[in-house]
């Protein structure tokens, strides 16, 4: 059967499976030689949730979706597009959302740092991109959190993110970080991606334009997941 | 040409919003084809099971037709079954699908695929996602599959195969998942 493949993952973009600096990673990352595989149905399709009907206030995060009530701290507005790497915009993909409070901690049972909980923040949302490739969702800005990783180690404020594309192949999980914190050249995390251009991939933009006056300020995150495979000019014989 | 965004670590609380829904049954009354469930661990490399690990799968249907646009098979669609699940741990470790056994699908050239179904992997500590496949003992199809075939050390091929168990009249598939050691799990470079 006769497919149109994604590209390979780009080994300079992404992390090693293990990365010294950050602990957990060492006995948790796949240790032999990835097997290649030759793409096939399997890889090439993949979920698209096209039936799921996201509730209004799914992407808004600034409020308690039942009771209307506002979470504390900055709000902040972030928009982006999801494109593969020839620039090919991914229309309506599912974008999962997480993400610490505005004071560093998360609406999760394991996470006990001694900062106050939000009563009116999840820190969950999702949205969708539209025909463009375009998403847009509003949120609080997260505050900076310790971790374990090693002494008075400390997170850089970052939101997570899920994205499907459109097969099995561009699944990715990532999360993005904001500009100038002073944090990032300390956290193992950020700098376990082997590349400097490939750590400016991770940073979103301030966003004067998607800025409401009165309101919020606004940030740009683009995504980029494999687009498909060059197709050979001519067959050899 | 555009440079792929890199992956990060779903860290430990992807739960408040990756896992917070029932996303691990992918069958009802009507979905055709033989229910099972898939269950197992991922162990790490001190043989522990991982309490915070998260495990995606995509298959095809009981015919062997994927439900997406691409897969142009002229064979039956299930309007009852969708193909992807997403299973968080629980306070065992365990995670688990409630699914069917998926048909055989097409692979590469003129060849034919075993039914197996698609496994993706993520945790805190995993930087990338790991990408591994689940096939069913027993599947006499298994013999000829040429991604099982492709992988040279033999003795791993079995790290794909999932077990079948009875149990209380239902069929289990066990599947568990070493991210290291001498039995690690193969991983894909999909």
């Amino acid at each position: 059967m006769k497919i149109s493949e994604y590209s390979p993952r780009d080994w300079k973009s992404h992390p090693p499976y293990v990365f010294e600096g950050y602990g957990s990673s060492i006995k948790r990352g796949p240790l032999k030689k990835l097997v290649p595989i030759k793409q096939t149905l399997s890889e090439i399709t993949g979920p698209l949730f096209s039936e799921i009907k996201l509730a209004p206030g799914e992407n808004d995060l600034t409020r308690d979706a039942e009771t209307g009530k506002e979470a504390m701290g900055e709000r902040i507005i972030v928009v982006g597009k999801v494109i593969d790497e020839d620039e090919k915009p991914i229309a309506n993909t599912l974008i999962e959302i997480w993400q610490a409070n505005a004071a560093g901690r998360y609406h999760h049972p394991v996470d006990q740092h001694n900062a106050p909980l939000d009563p009116n923040f999840t820190g969950a949302g999702r949205c969708a991109t539209n025909e463009k490739g375009e998403y847009r969702y509003l949120t609080i800005k997260p505050g900076a959190y310790p971790w374990l990783n090693h002494p008075n180690a400390w997170r850089p404020a970052h939101i997570h993110l899920s994205i499907f594309g459109p097969s099995f192949a561009t699944r990715l999980v990532t999360q993005f970080f904001f500009p100038g914190d002073p944090l990032l050249p300390m956290d193992p995390i950020f700098n376990s991606i082997p590349t400097k251009s490939g750590g400016r991939r991770l940073m979103a933009s301030y966003a004067h334009d998607v800025t409401e006056p009165e309101y919020a300020l606004g940030y740009r995150f683009d995504i980029v997941l494999r687009g498909r495979k060059a197709t050979p000019f001519a067959k050899p014989r | 040409m555009k440079k792929q965004t890199p992956s990060q670590t779903v860290g430990p609380f992807y739960a408040i919003a990756l896992t917070n829904r029932t996303m691990n049954v992918l069958v009802n009354a009507s979905t055709q084809g033989q229910h099972i469930r898939i269950e197992g661990r991922v162990f790490d490399g001190d043989g522990q099971p991982i309490p915070d690990v998260m495990v995606e799968i995509w298959q095809a249907n009981a015919y062997g037709r994927y439900n997406h646009p691409e897969d142009k098979q002229e064979k039956p669609f299930d309007g009852a079954f969708t193909g992807w699940g997403r299973s968080g741990s629980d306070e065992n470790c365990f995670y688990s699908f409630e699914t069917i056994k998926p048909g055989a699908v097409p692979g590469a050239g003129d060849t034919a695929q075993a039914p197996h179904c698609n496994v993706t992997v993520f945790a805190r500590g995993m930087l990338v996602h790991a990408y591994t496949r689940l096939y069913f003992a027993g599947d006499p199809a298994n013999e000829s599959d040429p991604v099982l075939n492709s992988i040279k050390n033999k003795a791993r091929r079995a790290t794909l195969i999932a077990n079948r168990e009875q149990q209380a009249g239902k069929t289990v598939y066990h599947f568990d998942i070493r991210l290291q050691g001498k039995d690690e799990t193969v991983f894909f470079d999909v």
